[in-house]
Parts: C-alpha cells; structure tokens; sequence
C-alpha cells in the first residue's frame, strides 16, 4: 500500500503541476479582471460571441458526421481482411499522420486556392473556378480529413472483435443488409462509435489552425477567438480564459452525454 | 420415400483457394429426417452445411428446396436455420431478444412474440431466463438459446454445426437426446455435422459418412456399424479389425492364415478383399476351442469391459471382453460367420495403427 504511494508520487506531482494548477488559473483568470478583483463580467460577456460558439459546434458536428459515416463502412472492411491486409491497410491510414500537421493542412490549401490546383484542373475541362477556400465547407473537410483516423481506429478495434458468424447468424434469422447493420454491427460497434466521436468532435471543436488556414476571417471558431485573446491583437487573458472555461464545461457536458451508456457496454463487450 | 426430399445437393464443388473441399457432391435429404453428417475434421461437412445455409455458393451445382433452385438465394431468405457451432449468440440482446430477433425482423407483433418466445423457452427448458445477459450463461444454456434462437422461426430445416463441441461428456449425452426429443416433437428436419461416430450413432436416422469431400455411405446407424462399406467407415466408425483377405469361394474366406466361414458371397474368385471384426464381436474361448489362438499382449480396463490385444501370426487382434484374462495368456478366438463383414479392397488399410 505505501510502496504504491510512493511509486505514484511523480505523477500526482505531474498532475499537480501540469493539470490542476492551469485548471487553477484559467478558473482565476475567468472570474477577476486585469486588476485582480473579482467579477463575472467575462462569462457575462460572452454572449455577444454565441455565433461563434454555435459556429464550432456546428461544424465539429457536421465533420463529426461525416467521419462516421466514412469510417464505419471502411473499419469494417477492413476488419473482415485478413490479418496481413489489415495491418496494411492501418499503414496506409496513418501514414499521412506522420506528416506535420500543419504541413498537411497547408497542402489543402495550396489545393482549394482559388487558382490552386483543384480549380486549375477543372479550368481545363471549362468548369469554375469555384470559391473552396475560406468556406465552412473548406473547414470542414479540413476536420474530416485531419481526424478521420481516430474515428477509424475506435471503429477498426471494437469490429475486429466481432465474429462473422455473429453476422452470419443475423442473416440466417432473416436479417438482410440493413438489418445486419442497425441490428447487430451498429449496437456492436457503439462503445467504437462513442469513443471516435469524442476522439473527432472534441479536437474539431477547439481548432484553431484549420479554421485559420481554410476558413478565412468569415469561419471564425471558438478556437481562434481563444487563440486571439491570448496570443493576438485583442489580446484579454481573463475573456481568453473564460472562453476556455465555458468550451470545457460544454465538452465535458458532451462527453457525459455519450460516455455513460457506453462504459457499461465495454465492459459487456471485454467478456 | 423418393418424393418427400426436401434438400437436393447436385453435383456440388466446391473449392478454397483451388484446393477442392467437395467435389460433385450429390445427396437427398428427406423431410422431417435426422441426417447426420460424419467425418474428420476438413472432410467437407462444414461446408456442406453452409452450402445448404446459404453462406457459400458452391463454384458448380445446384441446390434445390423442394425441388425449387435457391443456389443463388441469400441465407436471409431461405428457411433454413442453423445452431452455429459457438452459438454466436448476440451478445448486446438478452435471452428473450436473442429468441426473438427472427421474429422481430418479420415485423411479428409484440404479443405474439411474448407468447411464441415463451414456448420455445419451454421447450429448450429455459423458464424464467427472458432478462438473462447471455454472456452470463454456461455453455449448455448458451446452447439451448441458440437451439430455441433457431426454431422459433419455424424453419423447414434445422442446421446444427458441432453444437454439442464445447460441452463436457456429461452435458453432452443430456443435449443428444434433449434434441432428438426436440426434432421428434416438432417433426423437422435436422442436418447434424459432427466428427463423433457415437454422436452420430444415437441421435440419427441417417448418416451420411464422408471424407475429403465425398461420401462413402449413406445409410442408418446400424446399417453403417454393421455393414460398413469400406475400411475408411469401418475405422471412422466404432472400432475394428480390418485384415486383408482372399475370397477362397461364396461364403469362405482367407485371412490370417486361417479360413472362416462367412455370410457373404457374389466376389469374384480369389478377389483381394477387406474383412472387418469388431472386437466386441470376438469371442474368448480356451485356446483348443477356438479357430485361432494368440497370445494377450495387452489389457486395458475400459469400465463395461477390458480392451485386449491378442497377438497372433503377426497379426494383432483387439479385442473387447467381459471376462479377465492376464498378460502372456494363450487364449482361444471365436468369430462367427456373421460378424465378419467383407468389403472390396480399398487402399487405405492400417490394421496396424
């Protein structure tokens, strides 16, 4: 009991330093002014910038979506490969996340510009150009693209474990396709399908750097604004806290919302 | 007989990356039998099931229900059920789910459901499991789920693959004549695959032996113990004494040195023939009384008797006895006309093994 103690020491000092004491401030920030007295004008104050809040939560959800509807059909192909297959094709996933970043989400940009190469390529064949970039939509599918592995892999996981003849014994009770999926991979899958949606949504919901890269001045996001008030122009610690504060409480609310059925079933699941 | 089939093989083949797991396979299943399919493990039997399942489509061949073609018919279509041999119960339904996914799926209302899913709980003994997780269960009861799982959609067919497998000895004898009473009472019609000959033996009207890919009888349990067709059944089946022999003439055979007398007749003169003696089917006798004498070289308990090994002229005779004799004892052997059984020569003979 006491060895357990001490063997633990360093990451509870880990803890104390790096997560409870930020905690800490930016709880301190968000509720005193630049004087240091007290007060409740910054959370107050945020509602002038509720269409940036719903803004993100709009687009991390509609990239939310559309990771899952991607990855599910593809985690399950190549959950039924053969082994060699599989971890090729996980290779193949992740190998653009070895790339930097920022690298990656320049490279979309040089891509949708509006004489990039997408609409030069279409120029040749007499379409657009069309506006891509500095669109929601650009945003969007420079969340979809840079989260889309961890949608796949909770996803890959959980079906793996899935046996076929699971699957076969739907079909064999008069389960045609659609049946096979909402009857028995969906319900079968759901601890993966929480878990990638936490995985997408969260980091889609406090980037900054897609936003800023894809989306322009017109798509800002409650990343950017926190961002600006820490780092840019505006620069307002005590509103850029308050901001985080408020993102964090909405995140942990989204993750009660989907983390409590699921634990329960992973733990069926682990049997 | 021939107008009641209700599943027709035709000329099936099937192959996994070109090695051939049935080739031109044909066989009828008439209604409301119990068809066992029986061999070792890779001899095709699985994938005969799956065959008539719907989950394989054979490379060439047809499949016929009812005289109907349904080669190409998808599983969920067919009514054809089937006990997976690791159940592959749905482990996010409870008990009363698990029963009544089929029903569920044909949009059966809630009522009926209650009432239909109540019956088969009875009949598989599970009264009271309805909320049961069915990853809490033992492996019988797991079993008698997927059993009522299957039946409740009232299918023309019940596929069974293994299921007994993973239960112990005990558990096993109980589930063997628990679904013979089933298949009787519901009078359907059962396709049973398994690798155990004693399995086969008890439940079956039919069996149906077969070993890569083929079959090599057809036929009742008793008629498949007494008269196997080759050394291939005779071994697969129970235990025996396979001897090379030469037919001396109708009724009279060779082997071992030693001429015996037999019921059959019909082989060619001096014809190269197999003979089969089961061992419990060789009487102990003292050594002058019998047609051949040995010496025990082994005894074994078995329980209901011992297993012997009596050597002879080279030959080693096994036999079952009730009574004790000791090692290095010269006993005398008695075989009657009717216990040995005489089969064309197959190359596949090892007496030795």
């Amino acid at each position: 009991m006491i060895k357990t103690r001490i063997v633990s020491l360093p990451y509870l000092v880990w803890m104390a330093i790096f997560i409870v004491a930020p905690l800490v401030m930016v709880c301190f920030y968000a509720f005193t002014t630049p004087d240091g007295a007290l007060t409740f004008d910054n959370l107050s104050g945020l509602g002038r910038y509720m269409p940036v809040f719903t803004r993100s939560i709009w687009l991390a959800a509609i990239a939310t979506v559309i990771c899952l509807v991607l990855a599910f059909p593809l985690a399950f192909i190549i959950s039924r490969m053969s082994e060699s297959k599989q971890s090729m094709m996980l290779l193949f996933l992740l190998l653009p996340m070895w790339m930097n970043f920022l690298l990656r989400t320049y490279a979309w940009m040089s891509l949708l510009e509006n004489n990039g190469l997408i609409n030069r390529l279409l120029g040749l064949v007499h379409l657009g150009p069309f506006q891509m970039i500095n669109t929601q939509g650009a945003v969007v599918l420079g969340m979809v693209y840079n989260y889309l592995p961890f949608m796949i892999l909770p996803l890959y996981s959980v079906m793996t474990k899935i046996d076929n003849s699971i699957i076969e014994a739907a079909e064999d009770l008069g389960a045609g396709r659609l049946g096979v999926i909402s009857r028995v991979l969906v319900p079968l899958s759901m601890p993966g399908i929480t878990t990638g949606i936490i995985m997408v949504f969260v980091p889609s919901i406090s980037t900054f750097i897609i936003s800023r890269m894809l989306g322009g001045g017109d798509t800002l996001l409650v990343g950017d604004l926190i961002e600006m008030q820490f780092l840019g122009n505006a620069y307002n610690p005590h509103l850029g806290s308050a901001m985080a504060l408020v993102l964090m409480v909405l995140v942990l609310l989204f993750m009660s919302l989907t983390g409590t059925s699921s634990d329960e079933e992973m733990e069926d699941m682990l049997i | 007989m021939e107008n009641n089939v209700i599943v027709s093989l035709d000329g099936v083949s099937v192959a996994f990356d070109g090695e051939e797991v049935l080739s031109d396979f044909s066989l009828d299943i008439h209604d409301e039998e119990f068809v066992t399919l029986l061999g070792p493990s890779g001899c095709g039997k699985t994938t005969t099931l799956r065959v008539i399942g719907g989950f394989l489509i054979p490379n060439s061949g047809r499949v016929f229900f009812n005289g109907k073609d349904i080669t190409d018919m998808p599983p969920h279509k067919r009514e054809v059920n089937t006990v997976f041999q690791r159940y592959a119960l749905f482990p996010h339904l409870n008990v009363f789910e698990n029963i009544a996914f089929g029903l569920r799926l044909k949009k059966v209302p809630d009522p009926e459901i209650k009432i239909q899913v109540s019956k088969m709980l009875d009949l598989v003994g599970l009264q009271g499991f309805e909320g049961r997780k069915v990853t809490s269960m033992s492996g019988g009861q797991q079993q008698r789920v997927a059993i009522a799982r299957a039946l409740v959609n009232r299918p023309r067919i019940l596929l069974l693959d293994e299921p007994l497998g993973a239960l112990d000895l005990k558990l096993r004898k109980e589930m063997q004549i628990e679904l013979k009473r089933i298949q009787q009472s519901l009078n359907i019609t059962f396709i049973y695959v398994t690798h155990d000959q004693e399995e086969a033996l008890t439940m079956s009207d039919t069996i149906v032996v077969m070993n890569n890919g083929v079959i090599h009888q057809i036929g009742s349990p008793v008629d498949i113990y007494n008269e196997p067709k080759n050394a291939f059944v005779a071994e697969f089946i129970g235990e025996s004494n396979i001897l090379p022999g030469i037919m001396v003439k109708d009724f009279l055979v060779s082997a071992a040195g030693i001429e015996f007398t037999c019921v059959d007749s019909g082989f060619k003169l001096k014809e190269q023939v197999d003979i089969v003696i089961r061992p419990e089917d060789i009487k102990l006798v003292e050594p002058a009384k019998g047609q051949i004498s040995g010496i025990v070289k082994s005894v074994v308990f078995k329980g209901v008797h011992y297993e012997m090994v009596v050597e002879q002229a080279g030959y080693e005779w096994l036999v079952h006895s009730t009574s004790f004799e000791h090692e290095g004892t010269q006993v005398g052997m008695r075989i009657g006309p009717n216990e040995i059984h005489i089969m064309t020569h197959t190359e596949r003979v090892e007496v030795y093994d």
